[in-house]
C-alpha cells in the first residue's frame, strides 16, 4: 500500500513537471532587462491593443448569444439536449486551424454565406471582424457548457416560486435565473475571454495575421519568433502572467459561487 | 368571492375529483396520507398545474376551464406561495428575497424593501434582513417564506406543509408566528399539513384528500 502511494507520487511529481519545466524554462531565459521594449515595439503593442479589442467584443458577444443558448439547453429534452450539446463541443475537440477552414468556407469571399455578404459589398475575411468570429467559434463553447452545467443544477423550484411571485417567464430569467447564476456566468466569461485572447489557428487562417489590423498577441509571438527570440520570449511571459490572473479570477468566481 | 375548484386534478397516477368552494377569511386545511395529492391541489390552485378537467374560478374570475379552453398564468392569478422546499434565491439577502415577490408585482426596488422589512418584522425576522438566505437555519428560512408569500398581500395563500422540516423547539414559535399571520390575513388560505395539531390551531376547516 505504501508502495503502491510512493510510485502515484513520482507519477504525480513527472506530470507537474510536464507542465512545469517549460514554463520555468521560459522565465530563465527570458530577458527580463529587455522587457521594457515590448511596450514600444510596434508589434508587441499592436498586437495587445488588437487582442484586448477583439478578445472584449468576442467575449460579450459569448455571453449574450452563450447564456441564452444555455438556458435553452437546459430546458432541452435530454435527447435534444444531447444532440445540441455535440455541436456547441465540436469547436472544443476540433483543431482551431479547422475551425478557421470551416469559417472560411462559410463566410469566405466564395463561401456559402460570404458570397451574399459578398453581393452586398461585406467581405469578412482578414478583417478584424474575422478575428473576433474566429475567438467567437472557439470561446463560446467554454461559457455554454460551465453555465449550462450551473442552470440544470441550481434549483429548478425557484422558478416555480417566482412564476406564483408574478414573474413572466422572461422576467423569471433576467430578475432570479441570472442573480442565482452570476458567478458561473463570470466564470465561464473568464474561461471563454482567455480562449479568445490565446486564440491562434482559427483566426490566423480566417483573419490572417496581418500587423496593425489582424494581428493579434499569439500571432505577433509566432513572428517575433523569426526576427527576435528573445522579444517573443518576452512576450510569451505576458500571455503566461496573464492566464495566471485569469486562473485566480476563476477561483475567486468560483469560491463566491461556493462550487470550489 | 370565493375560490371556487369544480374538476378533476391528476399528476401521475393521483387523480381526484374535487369540488369545494372557499371564501374569504376561512382557512383550510388540506389533509390526507402521502401521495393522495395535497401538493397537487396547490399547484393546481397557484397555475403551474392545470386542471386535468373542470373549472377554477377566483372571485368569480376564470382561472382555469378544460371546456372554455380558459388557463390563466401563474403570474397573473395573484396567489402567494409559501413551498414546502421554500425555494428561497439563496444568493441573495432575507429582505431581497422578499422584496422580490413585491418587485414581481411592479414596485419599484426601495419600496419592495420598506415593505419586505414591514413583513419581516411580522414574522419576527427583522433581524436576519441582512443575512443571505443560504446562511439561515432551516426555521429562519421558513419565516423568510412566509414572509414572501404574504408579502403581496394576495387573494389566495398556499402554505404546504410550512411547519415540516423543522425541530419540535422551533415548531411552537413558528405556529405561533403563523397564527397571528393568518389572523391579519383576510383572504383565502390552503393550508397543507400533515399535523393534527395544525389543523386544531391554524385551520377553520378541512379538506381530506385521499380517502
Amino acid at each position: 500500500m505504501k508502495h503502491t502511494a510512493k510510485s502515484l507520487s513520482v507519477v504525480a511529481v513527472v506530470a507537474v513537471a510536464v507542465i512545469g519545466v517549460p514554463i520555468v524554462g521560459l522565465f530563465v531565459r527570458v530577458p527580463w532587462t529587455r522587457m521594457g521594449e515590448l511596450w514600444s515595439n510596434d508589434t508587441a503593442s499592436q498586437a495587445l491593443l488588437i487582442t484586448l479589442q477583439t478578445s472584449i467584443i468576442a467575449t460579450t458577444l459569448c455571453i449574450v448569444l452563450g447564456v441564452p443558448l444555455a438556458w435553452a439547453m437546459s430546458n432541452m429534452s435530454p435527447r435534444v439536449r444531447t444532440f445540441t450539446r455535440a455541436i456547441v463541443t465540436v469547436p472544443v475537440v476540433l483543431p482551431p486551424v479547422v475551425g478557421g477552414i470551416a469559417l472560411l468556407s462559410a463566410l469566405g469571399r466564395k463561401g456559402v454565406f460570404g458570397g451574399l455578404l459578398s453581393s452586398v459589398g461585406i467581405s469578412l475575411p482578414f478583417t478584424q471582424t474575422a478575428v473576433v468570429l474566429s475567438q467567437l467559434f472557439v470561446a463560446m463553447p467554454f461559457l455554454v457548457l460551465a453555465v449550462e452545467g450551473q442552470f440544470r443544477t441550481m434549483d429548478r423550484g425557484v422558478i416555480d416560486a417566482a412564476r406564483v411571485m408574478g414573474f413572466g417567464p422572461l422576467r423569471t430569467f433576467t430578475h432570479v435565473v441570472l442573480p442565482m447564476t452570476k458567478a458561473s456566468i463570470i466564470a465561464g466569461a473568464i474561461l471563454a475571454w482567455a480562449r479568445a485572447v490565446g486564440e491562434f489557428g482559427a483566426s490566423i487562417t480566417f483573419a490572417g495575421s496581418l500587423k496593425g489590423k489582424t494581428q493579434t498577441l499569439p500571432m505577433a509571438v509566432y513572428e517575433l519568433l523569426e526576427r527576435d527570440w528573445e522579444l517573443a520570449m518576452g512576450l510569451s511571459v505576458v500571455m503566461i502572467l496573464f492566464a495566471v490572473a485569469v486562473i485566480f479570477g476563476l477561483r475567486s468566481q468560483l469560491l463566491n459561487s461556493g462550487t470550489a | 368571492m370565493s375560490l371556487l375548484i369544480d374538476g378533476r386534478i391528476q399528476r401521475g397516477e393521483c387523480s381526484f375529483e374535487l369540488r369545494e368552494e372557499i371564501f374569504p377569511g376561512e382557512v383550510v386545511a388540506v389533509v390526507g396520507p402521502n401521495g393522495s395529492g395535497k401538493s397537487t391541489l396547490l399547484s393546481v390552485v397557484s397555475g403551474l398545474l392545470r386542471l386535468a378537467d373542470g373549472s377554477m374560478s377566483l372571485d368569480g374570475r376564470c382561472l382555469d376551464s378544460s371546456v372554455d379552453d380558459v388557463y390563466v398564468q401563474p403570474e397573473d392569478r395573484n396567489i402567494g406561495m409559501m413551498f414546502q422546499s421554500l425555494h428561497l434565491v439563496s444568493q441573495i439577502t432575507a429582505i431581497d428575497n422578499v422584496a422580490l415577490a413585491l418587485r414581481a408585482r411592479g414596485s419599484s426596488r426601495h419600496d419592495a424593501r420598506l415593505v419586505a422589512q414591514q413583513h419581516l418584522d411580522a414574522v419576527g425576522a427583522a433581524h436576519l434582513a441582512q443575512r443571505k438566505s443560504s446562511e439561515l437555519s432551516g426555521g429562519e428560512a421558513q419565516r423568510i417564506a412566509l414572509a414572501r408569500a404574504i408579502a403581496t398581500r394576495p387573494a389566495v395563500l398556499l402554505l404546504d406543509e410550512p411547519l415540516s422540516a423543522i425541530d419540535a423547539e422551533s415548531k411552537d414559535p413558528l405556529r405561533f408566528v403563523l397564527g397571528s399571520v393568518l389572523n391579519a390575513y383576510s383572504g383565502i388560505t390552503l393550508l397543507v399539513t400533515h399535523d393534527l395539531g395544525d389543523v386544531e390551531s391554524l385551520a377553520s376547516r378541512s379538506i381530506r384528500l385521499g380517502s
